[in-house]
């Protein structure tokens, strides 16, 4: 038989084993210290081949981190760069003919295009200007972005491979195109864990402008951890009511009532502890506690009467509303101040087939001010040095029109995964910077191309990480976010 | 080069010698497929093994020949003689050129790694298979042990200088074996039957028990959804609901008939193959149509239809042969001996589908209707109905047909007093048409189809009394598909009658008012009395619904008898004006009647030509004219067919609700299968024919191969891979992991068995029983290896942390669908019902309308469907239920669940509406199976026992005692927080005497749900 220890009575193997719950890992503990801290004490149970990995996230980051955090602004469904970003003086000059079979032979497009042959060309709905000290082409689309063009790079050579919304979407955010493997989240959390403790290191919000008729949705293999073990996975806040899940005590249960409830549950697990010996109790206990700490520490996040007017006004009238961009990206901003490695918003409507004078305008006005009220404050908070912003969808919209010429208020443009433009911003990136370019017409990527994979090991570059050295055993082999590619951008490094 | 070498044989006797531990030399003998082939195929086989485009220096490791070979003078390997060995001296040079492997893959060898080859190379370089590959031979037996389960562990166990932990106690065991094989804790009596059971059968008993509860196949059915990646929508776009339950439901029941594995296998695999396969065997097949459907437009068909294979013949391979074939898509595989080719053959077993993969829809042929328990008594119900009805309508035809000569007689009698009299016109004209009148007065339209049209008849009568007038419609060969005018459908639309008599010779005319009509139809907005409302657009019309087939008629009766007179002439013009283009009559005929009141005639006109022919001389279709007549005449015979009607429609409507499974189907004409370069759809290479991977079997010659012969392959003994993965997975669900800890992977890169003879001593035996699922687990259970407890203690856990050896019994925590089948079951409700429609329990508000855009909404079910087992909660594959947290995404095919700790999982089961109602549920049972008693102690014992299933020690019940005393206290101060707890839920219980201690008690009992001993399977 097991002695049973009383945990009432002064005996120091109960103190002890008290104690170390109390102090180790009740104040310590963090909800997404990374594998390399943490690792040993949450596996045990969880996944013991972990223990057999090859250490791959040992010592990371494995050289200088220029960033420590990112914030990514995902745009769904394919923002046109030939109406926001890439300036095209030949796009306007050829409105309304057709375009030359050189710029898309051997090429494939949606089949809503299937073959482009005779269509015609679109100018950009709103006109160009260049903007700042850098001289970067934004249209009026996007006023508040254009106010912060010198903190901005823009690669305007970003090329993909699929033309479709999910797959292309899933091949930026998790390398491949199938549904299944890790994203950049869970890849970060992984490696590098959460700096803070009450909090978790990869949230993901989403959000979509009242009124867009687009139908994407938002798959949770947007934010999987695949293989990884499942609590890499982003933790999705939700855009109404409790951000998370099961965040309240069940009615009746005070607050008060319910520490009186963990204290109990942790006497228990501690009682049958002594008695089987099994050291995944410890975990179990951490757990609780960590769930009574995100259950003060969410509603305080999402508390923003302590912040001043004037950061409100940076992000626009509708920071106030839950479940908008704005609400979101200020979120952004006090999750990372928070300790979250990882920010994820998805932002969805930027699928114009058939809106470019209607729904873009809606689409615009609802993120240009909050995307860059979040630059802004970021800035001012001396956050955006070591924050790393991006800004981008998966892939761009056609140069040629989809509809007709003649119809001006259905005028729209189809899937584009050719030559498409991304901004990124703060962690270690150059700023006021424009990266290679598209041809005349902004059809295909020829100068300096950026290939989704390239961009991929640039960001982990700047978190401190070699993308050929993240790795994770699978299925017998290695995976990796840049599955066998991938260059580092250097000319756009600081 | 390969010389026969006698001491092969010895070598062989010492390395499993050395192997199984009864022999230990200075330099361990090193075990090529256990040490070697490892090293090799991690840190080599990338440039060096089985993928020919990746290969560099045209050097191969992975085949013994390739790498013995003297190339330029030096071979990799040298049998016998490492110094000589290229491969060795690469490994260890300082030359940044030549070193291996090369500094950019950055991988670098341990120097035990390399020390090992060396050693290995030294030993004389014996290759081997890799074990997987190998085929099953029986191990001996090991000697001395009642179970040969124990036999195997405990010799490893000595091995490792482990001691093995005594058997549990009778509380945890029946708890561990009741969680294990039904998913559900056992009940108290239960408990006590089995620990007041002094016989030495008395844990056979308990399994066998268990085994055969329904309740079984549905724990058994869990892990084999999330293989077989089964959801209740479509996944992507538009995320459509399907209905593959059915399927679901066959799983449940062969588990629970313990269908053995081969024939498990097939059915799933081929079962639409089989010779006369029956619905069940067909049904099975929706395996494979498991898979997710992308409906997004401007998706490429082909392309989904190219990813729909590949999720077939990708879960097949994970699921029956514990390969990896995904890597092969692109590619040659790094590590195992599969090839692209290898891939793509394999997948044109499942390439034949008629699947095109066009379209979202979520029965996609195709399709097995599956009807419920309840629709099937409706259809048979129905059916039977109608072949009774069926038979009287005979019956009732034979007693109508009998009394036909009467019968006609005295419709001839009823027709030729009849004082309808045809009016015969002297003038006829149209606006846009040709009016002509038959010799039986009818009149016919002819020349181009006008929109609209007037028509002026002016006819003569006898001098009398007219009462009205009589406008047939009627049938003409020429007219469209026996239709009453010249429109496809057969319609027309009267939209004004006017009648008028006029003198012949002064020309004075006067209108005829009509009082009243009557017709043999109406369609539904177009009655006849628009026929003379003076609204030239409203009027008559007969469309019944479908094109119109029958003759019709109506009558207009005068307000009062009109007087005709010897020079009168009637004048009638009949408009069409409708806005429905070319509605106008194709044929008709106009009476006059002098009797008063006069009656619709109910009969057809025509059918007095019929009566008039002799029996003998009437045409076949006069005939059946005249046989229809009279049936319809026959008041009974009209009762049966509205009854019939009427049953019809039901049967169809329940049919129309019958869910349909998707299955599998090959195409008649074969589907080439290309090896497609990249893996993309529109870049197929060369030619291929289904076959089986190479290294696994020898493909027959000349011979095509269908999915049917793939599964036969499978379940024959002789494959090395079935058996060891379907043992494996077993095991795992029984001791939480594998034999082989990487299920999913028995190739070369996935863990080697803990316990290699005792994998293969299971295989063999599983084999043997005829693939007896049942039988196996039974044998496993038996083992004292199972029995043990679970106490860790702290040189066991210095010794082996992970438990790989099992010299305790494993403890880890329960999957959450468990965790929640567990609540349920403890409270008392859960509800029982077997399969059937999935269910949508408790979900917080807005979570698939926050994924969906509103486009999906959560209908939460109410009453027993709250309660079903988790099984059958329904599965939005986008937005899986928010309360599993843990489980395979079924979105692809998992074969090996996580376990994870984080908040979140703590906040569902402290916080979720289940587990405080489950909760305050249980407190009230408690409090009424205690009453009159209501000591704390007395009422924690109970709610301790039914959740952890033993009696609290006094430690814990001080524990406990204090927090009920604590919370009662509480709510005796805050009667509003305890009612609000007591409402929780939709469950409504008789009010108790004391609601502060019913509500302390709930949650107390909500504690003892998130314990980790209740959380944990120990």
């Amino acid at each position: 038989m097991t002695p049973v220890i009383d945990p009432f009575s002064k005996d120091p193997r109960t103190e002890a084993l008290l104690n170390i719950n109390r102090r180790q890992f009740f104040g310590k503990t963090a909800f997404g210290i990374g594998t390399a801290a943490l690792g040993s004490l949450l596996n045990t149970e969880a996944n013991s081949s972990i223990s057999s990995q090859p250490v791959h996230s040992q010592g990371l980051p494995q050289m200088a981190a220029k960033a420590k955090r990112v914030i990514y602004l995902f745009q769904n469904g394919g923002p046109t760069h030939c109406d926001l970003y890439d300036y095209k003086p030949l796009l306007q000059k050829k409105h309304g003919t057709p375009i030359p079979e050189s710029y898309f032979q051997g090429k494939r497009f949606s089949t809503m295009t299937g073959n482009p042959s005779g269509k015609v060309m679109l100018a950009p709905v709103e006109p160009f200007k260049q903007r700042g000290q850098s001289g970067a082409w934004v249209s009026e689309f996007m006023p508040h972005v254009a106010s912060v063009a010198d903190d901005l790079c823009f690669i305007k050579s970003m090329h993909t491979e699929q033309v479709n919304h999910a797959p292309a979407i899933s091949f930026f955010l998790s390398g491949a195109e199938i549904p299944g493997r890790p994203t950049l989240g869970a890849w970060l959390t992984y490696g590098l864990g959460a700096e803070g403790e009450n909090l978790p290191g990869f949230v993901v919000m989403t959000s979509v402008s009242k009124g867009t008729s687009c139908g994407q949705i938002f798959y949770d293999f947007y934010w999987g951890s695949g293989f990884l073990p499942s609590r890499y996975q982003g933790v999705r806040f939700r855009g109404s009511g409790d951000p998370v899940l099961y965040l309240k005590n069940p009615a009746g249960i005070s607050p008060s009532l319910r520490r009186h409830m963990l204290d109990d549950l942790a006497q228990i697990n501690s009682l049958k502890q002594h008695q089987i010996g099994d050291p995944e109790i410890t975990t179990r206990i951490a757990q609780y506690e960590m769930a009574h700490r995100m259950q003060t520490s969410v509603p305080e996040l999402t508390d923003f009467s302590q912040e001043p007017k004037h950061v409100l006004a940076l992000y626009g009238p509708q920071v106030h509303e839950q479940g908008t961009f704005a609400y979101n990206c200020l979120m952004a901003r006090r999750l990372i101040e928070r300790g979250t490695r990882y920010v994820q918003l998805m932002h969805a409507g930027w699928d114009q087939h058939n809106s470019l004078t209607t729904e873009l305008y809606t689409q615009c006005r609802d993120t240009d001010q909050p995307s860059a009220g979040l630059i802004k404050d970021l800035k001012q908070r001396g956050l955006l040095e070591d924050t790393l912003v991006i800004w981008g969808g998966e892939f761009g919209r056609t140069p040629f029109i989809q509809g007709d010429l003649g119809n001006r208020p259905r005028w729209g443009r189809d899937h584009h995964p050719y030559a498409f433009t991304v901004w990124m911003a703060g962690g270690g990136i150059k700023p006021g910077v424009q990266h290679g370019n598209s041809d005349d017409l902004g059809m295909n990527a020829v100068e300096k191309p950026v290939h989704v994979h390239d961009l991929q090991a640039t960001w982990l570059h700047q978190l401190g990480i070699d993308h050929e050295r993240l790795t994770y055993k699978f299925q017998g082999r290695y995976f990796r976010l840049t599955d066998v590619h991938g260059h580092v951008v250097k000319p756009i490094l600081a | 080069m390969k010389r026969k070498n006698p001491s092969i044989g010895l070598w062989a006797l010492i390395s499993s010698l050395a192997l199984y531990g009864a022999a230990f030399a200075e330099t361990p003998t090193v075990d090529f497929a256990k040490e070697i082939l490892p090293i090799l195929s991690d840190a080599c086989f990338q440039c060096h093994g089985p993928d020919a485009n990746a290969r560099k220096a045209n050097l191969r490791l992975d085949q013994e020949d390739a790498a013995k070979n003297a190339r330029h003078g030096t071979a990799a390997i040298v049998a016998g003689n490492s110094q000589l060995s290229e491969l060795m001296r690469r490994l260890t040079t300082e030359d940044p050129d030549e070193i291996m492997p090369p500094p950019e893959t950055k991988r670098r060898l341990q120097p035990e790694q390399i020390e090992r080859l060396k050693n290995w190379i030294d030993q004389g370089a014996q290759w081997s298979q890799h074990w997987s590959f190998t085929p099953l031979k029986t191990p001996t037996r090991p000697k001395g042990s009642l179970n040969p389960i124990d036999g195997f562990v405990d010799r490893a166990l000595t091995r490792q200088g482990l001691s093995v932990n005594p058997r549990a106690t009778k509380e945890t065991l029946i708890r561990r074996a009741s969680l294990d094989l039904t998913g559900l804790p056992p009940s108290t009596r239960e408990t006590e039957a089995f620990v007041n059971d002094p016989s030495p059968n008395a844990w056979e008993t308990v399994i066998d028990r268990l085994l055969a509860s329904p309740r079984y196949g549905e724990r058994m059915a869990w892990p084999w959804l999330d293989a077989a990646r089964y959801a209740d929508s479509n996944g992507y776009q538009g995320d459509r609901d399907r209905t593959m339950w059915p399927w679901r439901d066959w799983v449940v029941n062969a588990f629970n008939q313990n269908l053995p594995w081969d024939q498990f296998t097939q059915w799933q695999l081929a079962g639409d193959l089989l010779p006369n396969p029956s619905t069940e065997q067909i049904l099975a097949t929706g395996f494979n149509r498991n898979h997710m459907i992308n409906g997004e437009g401007g998706r490429i068909p082909e392309e989904n239809r190219v990813d729909y294979v590949m999720d077939m013949l990708e879960t097949t391979g994970t699921v029956w042969l514990g390969l990896t074939f995904n890597c092969c898509r692109c590619h040659d595989h790094k590590f195992d001996p599969l090839t692209q080719e290898d891939y793509y053959s394999f997948s044109a077993f499942f390439n034949q589908t008629p699947v095109t993969g066009s379209g979202g829809d979520p029965q996609t042929p195709p399709v097995l209707p599956v009807p419920t328990r309840e629709q099937e008594k409706q259809i048979d119900a129905s059916n039977r109905k109608l072949t009774s009805l069926r038979k009287e309508l005979q019956i009732q035809k034979q007693t109508v047909l009998k009394q036909s000569a009467a019968l006609e007689l005295e419709i001839l009698n009823r027709l030729t007093k009849s004082n309808w009299q045809a009016l015969m016109m002297d003038e006829m004209s149209a606006l846009h048409q040709t009016l002509t009148q038959q010799d039986d007065a009818s009149i016919k339209a002819s020349g181009s189809v006008p929109d609209n049209d007037v028509y002026s008849l002016i006819g003569s009568s006898p001098p009398g009394k007219v009462t009205g007038i009589l406008l047939e419609a009627l049938h003409y060969p020429t007219l469209a598909k026996g239709g009453l005018s010249r429109t496809e459908g057969g319609n027309f639309v009267l939209t004004e009658i006017e009648i008028s008599l006029q003198n012949k010779e002064d020309g004075t005319s006067r209108k005829i008012a009509i009082d009243s009509a009557e017709a043999t139809f109406e369609q539904a907005g177009l009655s006849v009395d628009q026929a003379f409302d003076h609204d030239p657009q409203s009027g008559w019309g007969v469309w019944p619904g479908k094109p119109v087939t029958d003759q019709q008629a109506a009558i207009f009766r005068f307000d009062q008898p009109v007087e005709v007179g010897k020079k009168d002439q009637w004048l009638i013009e009949l408009h069409h004006n409708h806005s429905a283009k070319r509605h106008t009559l194709g044929c008709f005929r106009l009476s006059i009647s002098t009797v008063e009141e006069p009656p619709l005639p109910n009969i057809d006109l025509s059918l007095l030509t019929i009566l008039k022919t002799p029996a003998m001389e009437r045409s076949k279709s006069q005939q059946e004219q005249l046989t229809g007549y009279l049936l319809k005449q026959d008041k009974q015979y009209s009762s049966l067919m509205r009854k019939i009607t009427t049953e019809q429609k039901r049967l169809d409507s329940v049919r129309r609700t019958v869910p349909k499974v998707m299955v599998m189907a090959d195409k008649p004409d074969r589907r080439k299968t290309y090896l497609l370069n990249r893996g993309l759809y529109n870049q197929p290479g060369q030619e291929v024919k289904a076959a089986l991977p190479v290294s696994l079997a020898t493909p027959p010659e000349d011979q095509s191969l269908d999915r049917l012969d793939l599964a036969q392959w499978l379940t024959e003994p002789s494959n090395p891979l079935m058996a060891r993965v379907t043992v494996n997975r077993f095991w795992q669900m029984l001791f939480g992991k594998g034999l082989v800890r990487s299920p999913e992977d028995f190739g070369v890169q996935g863990e080697r068995p803990t316990h290699p003879e005792l994998l293969d001593w299971l295989s063999h035996e599983f084999i043997q029983s005829g693939w007896n699922v049942k039988a196996l687990l039974k044998k496993i259970m038996i083992s004292e290896t199972y029995q043990r407890s679970s106490h860790a203690a702290s040189d066991q856990l210095e010794l082996d942390p992970a438990n790989k050896w099992l010299a305790r019994s494993p403890r880890y925590r329960l999957p959450s669908w468990m965790i929640r089948d567990q609540a349920l079951a403890v409270a008392g409700l859960l509800e029982p019902a077997l399969g059937g429609p999935p269910s949508n329990g408790y979900q917080p508000p807005g979570v698939w309308e926050d994924s969906t855009f509103g486009n999906k909404k959560y209908v939460q079910d109410k009453g027993p469907h709250l309660y079903r087992r988790s099984l059958y909660t329904f599965w939005r594959r986008i937005i899986a239920p928010t309360l599993f947290f843990d489980t395979g995404s079924r979105q692809f095919c998992t074969v090996e669940s996580e376990r994870t700790n984080t908040p979140l999982h703590a906040l569902t089961t402290f916080n979720d509406i289940t587990y405080a109602e489950a909760a305050r549920v249980l407190a009230h049972k408690v409090i009424v199976q205690a009453a009159p008693k209501q000591a704390p102690k007395t009422l924690l014992r109970i709610a301790h026992r039914r959740v952890l299933n033993r009696l609290p020690n006094d430690h814990e019940l001080a524990v406990w005692e204090s927090a009920l005393v604590r919370s009662k206290t509480h709510f005796d101060k805050h009667l509003e927080e305890a009612n609000a707890f007591l409402s929780i839920g939709e469950t409504r219980l008789d009010s108790l005497h004391d609601t502060a201690l019913e509500a302390a008690l709930g949650t107390v009992c909500l504690t003892l749900f998130n314990t980790d001993e209740a959380l944990n399977r120990e």
